[in-house]
């Protein structure tokens, strides 16, 4: 066997290996996804959207687990937007770029990768026990938030930066000040990528059970809640809490509650998606 | 060297020059204000390194004025010393006084939005707004807090119409400006800045991204804005400077080796390195 047939057997092997590992990840989140199908598909109809969870797993529903999530959703969205927009223009537009910003970059950076149980023992002696929100949404959400921000900020910097100069050159030129260059020209034109970061962050903190678990979020909660300061429920609890059961029916249950997150969380990827490209393709520079 | 056309250009532009300096009269704030643009003994350095060195010049109102010299001459950075957008770059450092229509603009109770709307500038690279034609030229206005539609509307036709770009784009002004043309993006920026009637226009190179017939529309168009603006243009290009500029200064390594009327600039160079440069010898 000569060296040119040696090289060709190396470079379908590596080719061999290299799908092979590609396809790990895809297969397994295929069987994944085709067993939570086929357990829970046939759990899912209206009353189990609608309804109050229940001792008796027939009757259980998600309803107030869904309103809790959605609640979760839009509080976390309130808090964490305004600051993390604010701080993520703050750093790339008015932060003297010295060793201070450099060590506050990295710093936001590594939050981004702290787990997320961490923010819920912060959330649980800040919010619940310091500022006395109890176990409620709003302990619940600032939590998220802090969870997210670093994501917002990361995101909002690098939308940012993908302004050309040009553009604030032109504004400063006009006479703009520097917040009338950002309201009127940076947000803008970043805008879309923005909003992208936000919906991924969002997804992300839907998913989450560790942080609202440690605040005290409660797995059984018979009523829907009525203000920020209720106490809740979310979807991953729920799951969390059916799975934990000996009886098979809550384990369908909890299939079933997994096919409604998976389906909420590729609803809000979509959209990021589907701003993304719209974004792109309205802006080219 | 250079040819007929271009000196009778020169020649009509003194004579329309001489008429309109007579007009203007001195004031009594010390400044001499028949110049529009004063620079005394400037030196700028950007941290250790000294981009101008004791520069002066004085530039009168209502004329073109030709910054020409190789690149890293610090043609440039003196441009941008009279809308200040050097202030922006780390390590800048000016030393000296500069006055505009007799306000010294580096002094700290100067506004620097109020400069510029004085000092208008056109850059390099046409680099509208990602926004429509219109709100492109209304930016300015918007920026001041103007409300009044009417008078946006008026302004922003005059603006376009003296930049020669109304005809073309007055079906379309609510069309992204970045789907018009790199001419007709330059022209518009050009009327961007005449939407907020400054005194001074600085252009920086403004034709070197377009192309000839670009060029001459734009040539054309400075032409014209003289006649109410002072014009201050950054060219590498030769004839472009001896086409347009009733005075002409030279830079080499941030010093301003000689400054003049053009047409003594071209004609009759003072200094070798003048010469040299504008023969085509180096640069």
């Amino acid at each position: 066997m000569n060296n040119i047939t040696k090289n060709h057997i190396k470079d379908k092997l590596f080719s061999a290996t290299g799908i092979f590992s590609t396809l790990i990840g895809l297969i397994l989140l295929a069987v994944f996804i085709g067993d939570i199908i086929v357990e829970g598909a046939g759990r899912i109809n209206w009353d189990f959207i609608t309804g109050l969870p229940s001792r008796k797993a027939e009757k259980a529903g998600i309803y107030t687990a869904m309103i809790g999530t959605v609640w979760v959703l839009v509080l976390t969205t309130i808090i964490s937007f305004p600051i993390g927009v604010s701080a993520g223009i703050y750093l790339e537009e008015y932060a003297k770029k010295g060793r201070l910003s450099r060590l506050l970059e990295v710093n936001i950076s590594n939050l981004a990768g702290v787990p997320s149980i961490i923010y819920g023992l912060l959330g649980l002696e800040i919010f619940v026990r310091i500022l006395g929100f109890g176990n409620s949404l709003l302990a619940g959400s600032m939590t998220l938030s802090l969870l997210i921000l670093p994501i917002i900020i990361v995101a909002t910097r690098e939308s940012i930066k993908a302004v050309p100069q040009s553009i604030r050159d032109a504004s400063f030129a006009m006479g703009a000040t520097k917040w009338q260059t950002i309201q009127y020209q940076v947000l803008p034109a970043s805008f879309g990528g923005i909003l992208t970061g936000i919906i991924l962050a969002l997804s992300r903190a839907v998913g989450e059970a560790a942080p609202l678990i440690v605040v005290g979020a409660l797995a059984y909660v018979p009523f829907v809640p009525s203000s920020p300061m209720s106490e809740f429920s979310v979807l991953p609890i729920q799951i969390f809490n059916w799975i934990s059961r000996p009886q098979h029916e809550f384990l369908v249950n909890a299939a079933a509650a997994i096919i409604i997150l998976l389906i909420i969380t590729f609803i809000m990827n979509g959209i990021a998606m589907y701003l993304r490209s719209r974004w792109q393709k309205k802006i080219k520079w | 060297m250079l040819n007929m056309e271009t000196e009778e250009i020169i020649m009509e532009n003194e004579v329309r020059l001489t008429k309109k300096t007579e007009n203007l009269v001195t004031g009594n704030t010390g400044i001499n204000t028949e110049y529009e643009i004063i620079a005394r003994n400037l030196n700028v350095f950007y941290g250790e390194f000294q981009a101008l060195k004791d520069v002066n010049m004085n530039i009168l109102p209502y004329t073109v004025t030709a910054f020409i010299g190789p690149s890293g001459c610090g043609k440039s950075t003196f441009l941008r010393v009279f809308n200040r957008m050097n202030d922006y770059i780390d390590g800048f450092r000016i030393e000296g006084e500069v006055f505009v229509s007799g306000t010294e603009i580096y002094s700290n109770r100067i506004k620097l939005e109020e400069l510029r709307r004085k000092v208008g500038m056109v850059f390099q690279k046409p680099n509208p707004f990602p926004k429509t034609i219109f709100e492109n030229v209304a930016y300015g206005l918007r920026i001041q807090g103007v409300k009044d539609k009417h008078f946006i509307l008026e302004r922003v036709e005059r603006s376009l119409k003296q930049v020669v770009l109304w005809d073309e784009v007055k079906d379309n002004l609510h069309k992204n400006a970045l789907a018009l043309s790199g001419g007709q993006q330059q022209r518009l920026c050009i009327a961007r800045t005449l939407a907020v009637e400054p005194e001074v226009i600085l252009m920086d190179e403004p034709t070197s991204a377009l192309d000839p017939i670009s060029t001459g529309k734009i040539e054309e168009l400075i032409f014209e804005l003289k006649n109410e603006y002072t014009i201050v243009i950054v060219t590498h290009n030769m004839q472009q400077a001896a086409r347009i500029s009733d005075h002409t200064a030279f830079f080499y390594l941030g010093e301003l080796i000689e400054q003049g009327h053009t047409k003594d600039i071209y004609t009759n160079p003072k200094n070798k390195r003048t010469e040299n440069y504008i023969t085509g010898r180096f640069g």
